[in-house]
């Protein structure tokens, strides 16, 4: 997929694109980072504040505990390093929806450093981004902009302020740039979201703001190992808009470059409706944030049991799982990131296979059949009233030929309404599949002889009729003729009468 | 009746009303009228509270029937206009918050009211806590009691003050760099400022939040410490206070100095500040020694470094403490073309020269370029400053020195910042280690030109956390030496 | 350390105040005072010294994740150089953060 520009394939595999991405999480907290208020989305303006998140004189931070467990509990799971000794310090500068004109945030002493995150592609094919650093600070307000006719700052002449969001706890996430391609990008972002989701530590919803992503772009020749200048894209409100942003821009630079021109660093904003990044007024000089350890807090030492046991509380990374599911199992990406995008069915997964020890017969149960019914339903099928043994169950008799699928098909089904363990069912009903020679051979012989015309014409050269008779045997056997016997059976007298 | 009441001491009062021999709304009566008559002269106050006063009086008068016992009942208490207290204006001597009116209550303040006082006004104060003579106040002149043509110390010069004309018998200070000593001394009051953490920060209007401390002034050693053990402790609203037991002071006041050894600098060379100075300091020690104490030499070899560095981290701090006000969520706002515009136009309106040079030092100092060669090495000679301290408490248990550098001045005698700066010198280098330090009365000196006989403070000050040995020493000097009331204040209506 | 003098009007523009000429020159005058006082520092041997970062020597005082109530929205805005509804109202912003 190319942008407006048509940057053509071979002018492309010139170039090498390199990005960085720069996330801002909201972590999932009862109440704000430093404040008792209430940490949640949307709500009355202005109605979740208090002396401390809206600054008012001689209010003072007390920095909330389960943040803090969050952020060491996402760094352990990019595989960072916790630092024995940490601090907060502040970042000075003017903004409106700053209410203390100075954000508490951590700059030379973050509580993670390093760690990395890996992503796999479509395709199945994993890359790894390493992370420049995770840090622990406080998000501010949120301004609407008025006069300007689309909400936005340029020509606006008044904004509004409202300060519930000021002090939510935030976690800035500063990827190295190795990042190569906008899929890539995106599948980082993936891989990210996933990760904070199953730890719990984020919703993770563009949509409301709390995840929020920065793209720093640049492009240098295929094997040059200098970077290019960069130029640093806002305003993607969803993955998708990361994707054609990104793409949108390499080939933007790639035009400025064949074109003889020079790349400015610069922060661009991307435009959804017109599908270009346009260029935001530069900055007359960079900021100089006059930063601080800040005095109103104490550092934090982080033991090393703290950080075991925090550790202890992490789940299986999302990247291992994949791998553990396509490399040692098999199954397909699409299959293995159903599965690890849904903690518990891959749950339920692992405890169907555990007893059964056939991957691709509880995949096709699991993310077919039963995912279907989950689907209409409404309910999840980790919380529905079937059990992962019992799914174990089938597979061994359908392993077995014990039934057949469509049998299984209908047993499944008896099972999502809550009638318990398949075995029993089988037993109970005579389920079982009829796989005796000589009782698939009469029911053939029935059915053969009761449509002489469909053989003719089948002997005719209407091969495509077998499929009738198939189903006329079926029936006779009230489905539980082994169809592949029954298959090989009816070839063998079709082709026998020939003679 | 009402002149006796208000010019006893807070202990005397909570006694009296705990007793039920007055009341509180009684005693509150008496400290309004006492602002009535004497504070167009002193100006102490930059609001009065009035009916609000008499509805806390109601409160504590009904807490006591319901058989509470309260150890501050009563008692008038002046409150910092830096302090907030719910509903009432606190403006920290500024234009930029001339009519804001604080929705909280300061920890430190409640706790006073949780023991009983009655707050009867707000006091005036250097701008945001920056001076040392309250002339920097952009909403009030503060006179000194004991001379009104002389200022009465700052910052917390209203509180000192206040209490000094027998307007209140606690006053609340903030000391950043002496702001509770130096008025203390200058208006013949004890000014404590406890170890750095002991009391909450919350609902302090900050300057420098590594100095800040609140802490009482009051006419006697007694009353400091009962107000000490009301406000002490830890709080969780501020992350700075200190998680530690309060070892209450009022309960260990002593009689004499047996067995205690007070450090004199030889740094601090008394002989600098004049002849009379020099002889009253000269007699406080040995008044000391006379209580039993065992004078020691110590050597504070960077206490010079006090001011530089003090001078560094201090606007640094408030650089960015200031910040907020800019006109968006409360105080005044001068509108401007775009927002920016209006920041500079309102903070350009709002602030006085004293608090504009103090922010930009400290942008300065905190600035790409400047921050290594200012601020972390300003943090580094804290860090030796603290170290010669606590190698000087190896053999002291106390140290004696000058509270200030003169008795009261003139108004406008400082006109060079940092002549006034200079003020300080003594107290700010405890500030910089976080020690307790109070200021206690020493005698009285009348200055050059002057026409009435100046108070004098001698600083006490102790390890970290030992303020139960610090009030409790401060006492017994105070009772053996009585120099607080050999003057009267020179107001009309209390001199007689 | 240099021997520079200050750039006020730079360090008023970082600390949004306005200048007046007259303050430019004065506070110039008088900071640079003070720069030259502070200058004593240079003689201090802080080469091995770590830097205070808090004077007590208190670590790690967090606060459970508990909900405290809020203010009223009323006493909120009521104070509010200028309000427009629900929200604060503030000239228009040119550049974005």
């Amino acid at each position: 997929m190319t942008a407006a520009t048509g940057v053509s394939a071979a002018l492309r595999s010139k170039y090498e694109a390199v990005i960085g991405i720069e996330c801002h999480v909201e972590l999932r907290t009862a109440t704000k980072m430093f404040c008792g208020c209430v940490n949640e989305f949307g709500g009355e303006p202005n109605t979740k504040v208090c002396p401390v998140c809206l600054a008012l004189p001689g209010a003072l931070p007390v920095p909330n505990r389960a943040a803090i467990e969050h952020m060491i509990r996402a760094g352990l799971a990019f595989g960072a390093e916790i630092p024995a000794f940490s601090k907060f310090d502040r970042k000075n500068y003017f903004y409106p929806d700053m209410p203390k004109d100075y954000q508490i945030s951590q700059y030379d002493m973050p509580l993670t450093q390093g760690g990395a995150v890996t992503y796999w592609r479509e395709d199945g094919t994993m890359g790894r981004c390493a992370l420049e650093r995770i840090h622990l600070e406080e998000d501010t307000g949120k301004s609407t902009h008025a006069g300007s006719g689309d909400g936005r700052i340029a020509g606006s002449s008044y904004s509004l302020v409202d300060f519930n969001r000021a002090g939510v706890p935030l976690m800035e996430c500063v990827s190295k740039p190795e990042i190569h391609s906008a899929q890539d990008a995106v599948a980082f972002l993936e891989a990210l979201k996933r990760t904070l989701l199953q730890l719990g530590v984020s919703d993770v919803k563009m949509e409301e703001g709390s995840l929020r992503c920065d793209a720093n772009v640049s492009i240098r020749l295929a094997g040059s190992a200098e970077l290019g200048t960069k130029a640093e894209i806002k305003n993607m409100n969803s993955f998708r808009s990361v994707g054609r942003a990104i793409e949108s821009e390499i080939d933007r630079q790639i035009d400025v470059v064949e074109s003889g021109g020079r790349v400015v660093q610069e922060t661009r904003g991307w435009d959804e409706a017109r599908g270009v990044t346009i260029s935001m007024r530069s900055k007359e000089q960079a900021h100089d944030y006059r930063y601080f350890p800040d005095p109103d807090l104490v550092p934090m030492e982080v033991s090393r049991e703290r950080v075991e046991a925090l550790r202890a509380t992490l789940p299986e990374a999302p990247w291992i799982r994949f791998t553990r599911y396509t490399a040692e199992m098999g199954l397909s990406p699409t299959q293995a990131t159903q599965l690890v995008d849904n903690v518990p069915l891959a749950d339920f997964f692992d405890r169907c296979v555990t007893a059964s020890k056939n991957p691709q017969q509880a995949t096709n149960f699991i993310l077919g059949d039963l995912s279907r019914l989950a689907n209409e339903s409404g309910v999840q099928v980790a919380e529905s009233k079937v059990r992962a043994e019992d799914v174990a169950e089938l597979v061994a008799l359908v392993e077995g030929k014990i039934v057949n699928s469509k049998i299984a098909k209908s047993l499944l089904e008896r099972m999502w309404a809550g009638e318990g363990s398949p075995k029993a069912i089988v037993e109970r009903e005579g389920l079982a599949q009829t796989s005796d020679p000589g009782a698939v051979a009469r029911f053939v012989d029935e059915v053969l002889a009761a449509n002489p015309n469909v053989v003719a014409d089948f002997r005719a050269g209407k091969t495509n009729v077998a499929g009738f008779l198939v189903g006329q045997i079926m029936k006779a056997s009230r489905g539980k003729a082994d169809p592949e016997l029954v298959n090989r059976m009816l070839r063998e007298k079709l082709a026998a009468s020939d003679e | 009746m009402s002149k006796e009441t208000i010019e006893s001491s807070a202990a005397a009062i909570a006694g009296r009303v705990g007793a039920r021999e007055l009341s509180a709304a009684e005693v509150t009566e008496a400290a309004l009228g006492r602002i009535a008559a004497s504070d167009d002269a002193v100006g102490a106050y930059l609001t009065v509270l009035g009916d609000g006063a008499r509805e806390h009086a109601l409160r504590v008068d009904a807490r006591i029937a319901g058989g509470e016992s309260l150890p501050l009942a009563g008692v008038p208490l002046a409150v910092k206009d830096n302090m907030c207290l719910t509903g009432t204006r606190t403006t920290c001597g500024s234009k930029i918050l001339e009519n804001w009116i604080a929705p909280y209550t300061a920890t430190a303040v409640q706790r006073l009211l949780d023991a009983g006082c009655v707050p009867v006004g707000k006091t005036n104060m250097d701008e945001f806590a920056m001076g040392s003579s309250c002339e920097n106040s952009a909403l009030g002149v503060t006179r000194n009691p004991y001379d009104l043509s002389r200022v009465p110390g700052g910052s917390s010069g209203g509180s000192a003050a206040a209490v000094a004309a027998f307007e209140a018998a606690i006053g609340t200070g903030s000391d950043t760099g002496g702001s509770i000593r130096e008025p203390g001394a200058f208006c013949n009051a004890i000014g404590f400022k406890p170890t750095y953490g002991r009391i909450s920060r919350y609902g302090l209007i900050a300057f420098a939040s590594s100095l800040d401390q609140i802490g009482p002034l009051t006419r006697t050693v007694e009353d400091a410490a009962l107000a000490y053990d009301a406000m002490a402790g830890f709080d969780p609203m501020d992350a700075t206070s200190v998680d530690r037991p309060v070892e209450t002071a009022a309960t260990h006041l002593r009689r004499d100095l047996k067995g205690v050894r007070i450090g004199i600098a030889r740094e601090f060379d008394t002989a600098k500040l004049g002849a009379e100075s020099h002889a009253c300091y000269a007699r406080a020690y040995r008044d000391l020694e006379a209580l039993g104490a065992e004078l020691v030499e110590i050597s504070l070899p960077t206490a010079d470094y006090g001011l530089a560095t003090y001078y560094l981290i201090a606007p640094a701090e408030c650089s960015s403490n200031l910040a907020r006000f800019d006109g968006v969520r409360y105080g005044l706002r001068v509108e401007g073309d775009d927002v920016q515009a209006m920041y500079e136009a309102t903070r350009a309106a709002g602030f006085g020269a004293e608090v504009k040079r103090r922010i930009l030092i400290g942008t300065y100092a905190l600035s790409s370029g400047y921050y290594d060669a200012y601020y972390v090495r300003a943090q580094k000679a804290r860090t030796l400053i603290a170290a010669d301290f606590a190698k000087a408490f190896e053999t002291c248990d106390l140290i004696a020195s000058p509270a200030a550098s003169s008795p009261a001045f003139e108004f406008n005698a400082k006109s060079d910042p940092y002549s006034m700066y200079l003020m300080d010198y003594y107290t700010i280098p405890f500030s910089l280690a976080g020690l307790p330090a109070l200021s206690v009365p020493c005698g009285w000196v009348t200055p050059e030109g002057g026409s009435s006989p100046m108070p004098m403070g001698l600083q006490l000050a102790a390890p970290l956390f030992e303020e139960r040995a610090l009030l409790g020493a401060a006492h017994a000097y105070e009772v053996a030496t009585s120099h607080a009331t050999r003057h009267r204040p020179r107001l009309a209506e209390v001199a007689k | 350390m240099a021997s520079d003098s200050i750039d006020v009007r730079y360090v008023a523009k970082l600390a949004r105040i306005a200048l007046t000429d007259e303050e430019v020159e004065r506070f110039g005058a008088q900071l640079g005072d003070l720069l030259e006082h502070v200058r004593a520092l240079e003689k201090l041997d802080t080469g091995s010294v770590a830097a205070t970062a808090q004077v007590i020597a208190s670590r790690n005082v967090e606060r459970g994740d508990d909900v405290r109530g809020c203010l009223d929205r009323e006493t909120v805005l009521e104070q509010a150089p200028q309000r427009q509804g629900a929200f604060f109202r503030v000239p228009r912003i040119i550049a974005a953060e």
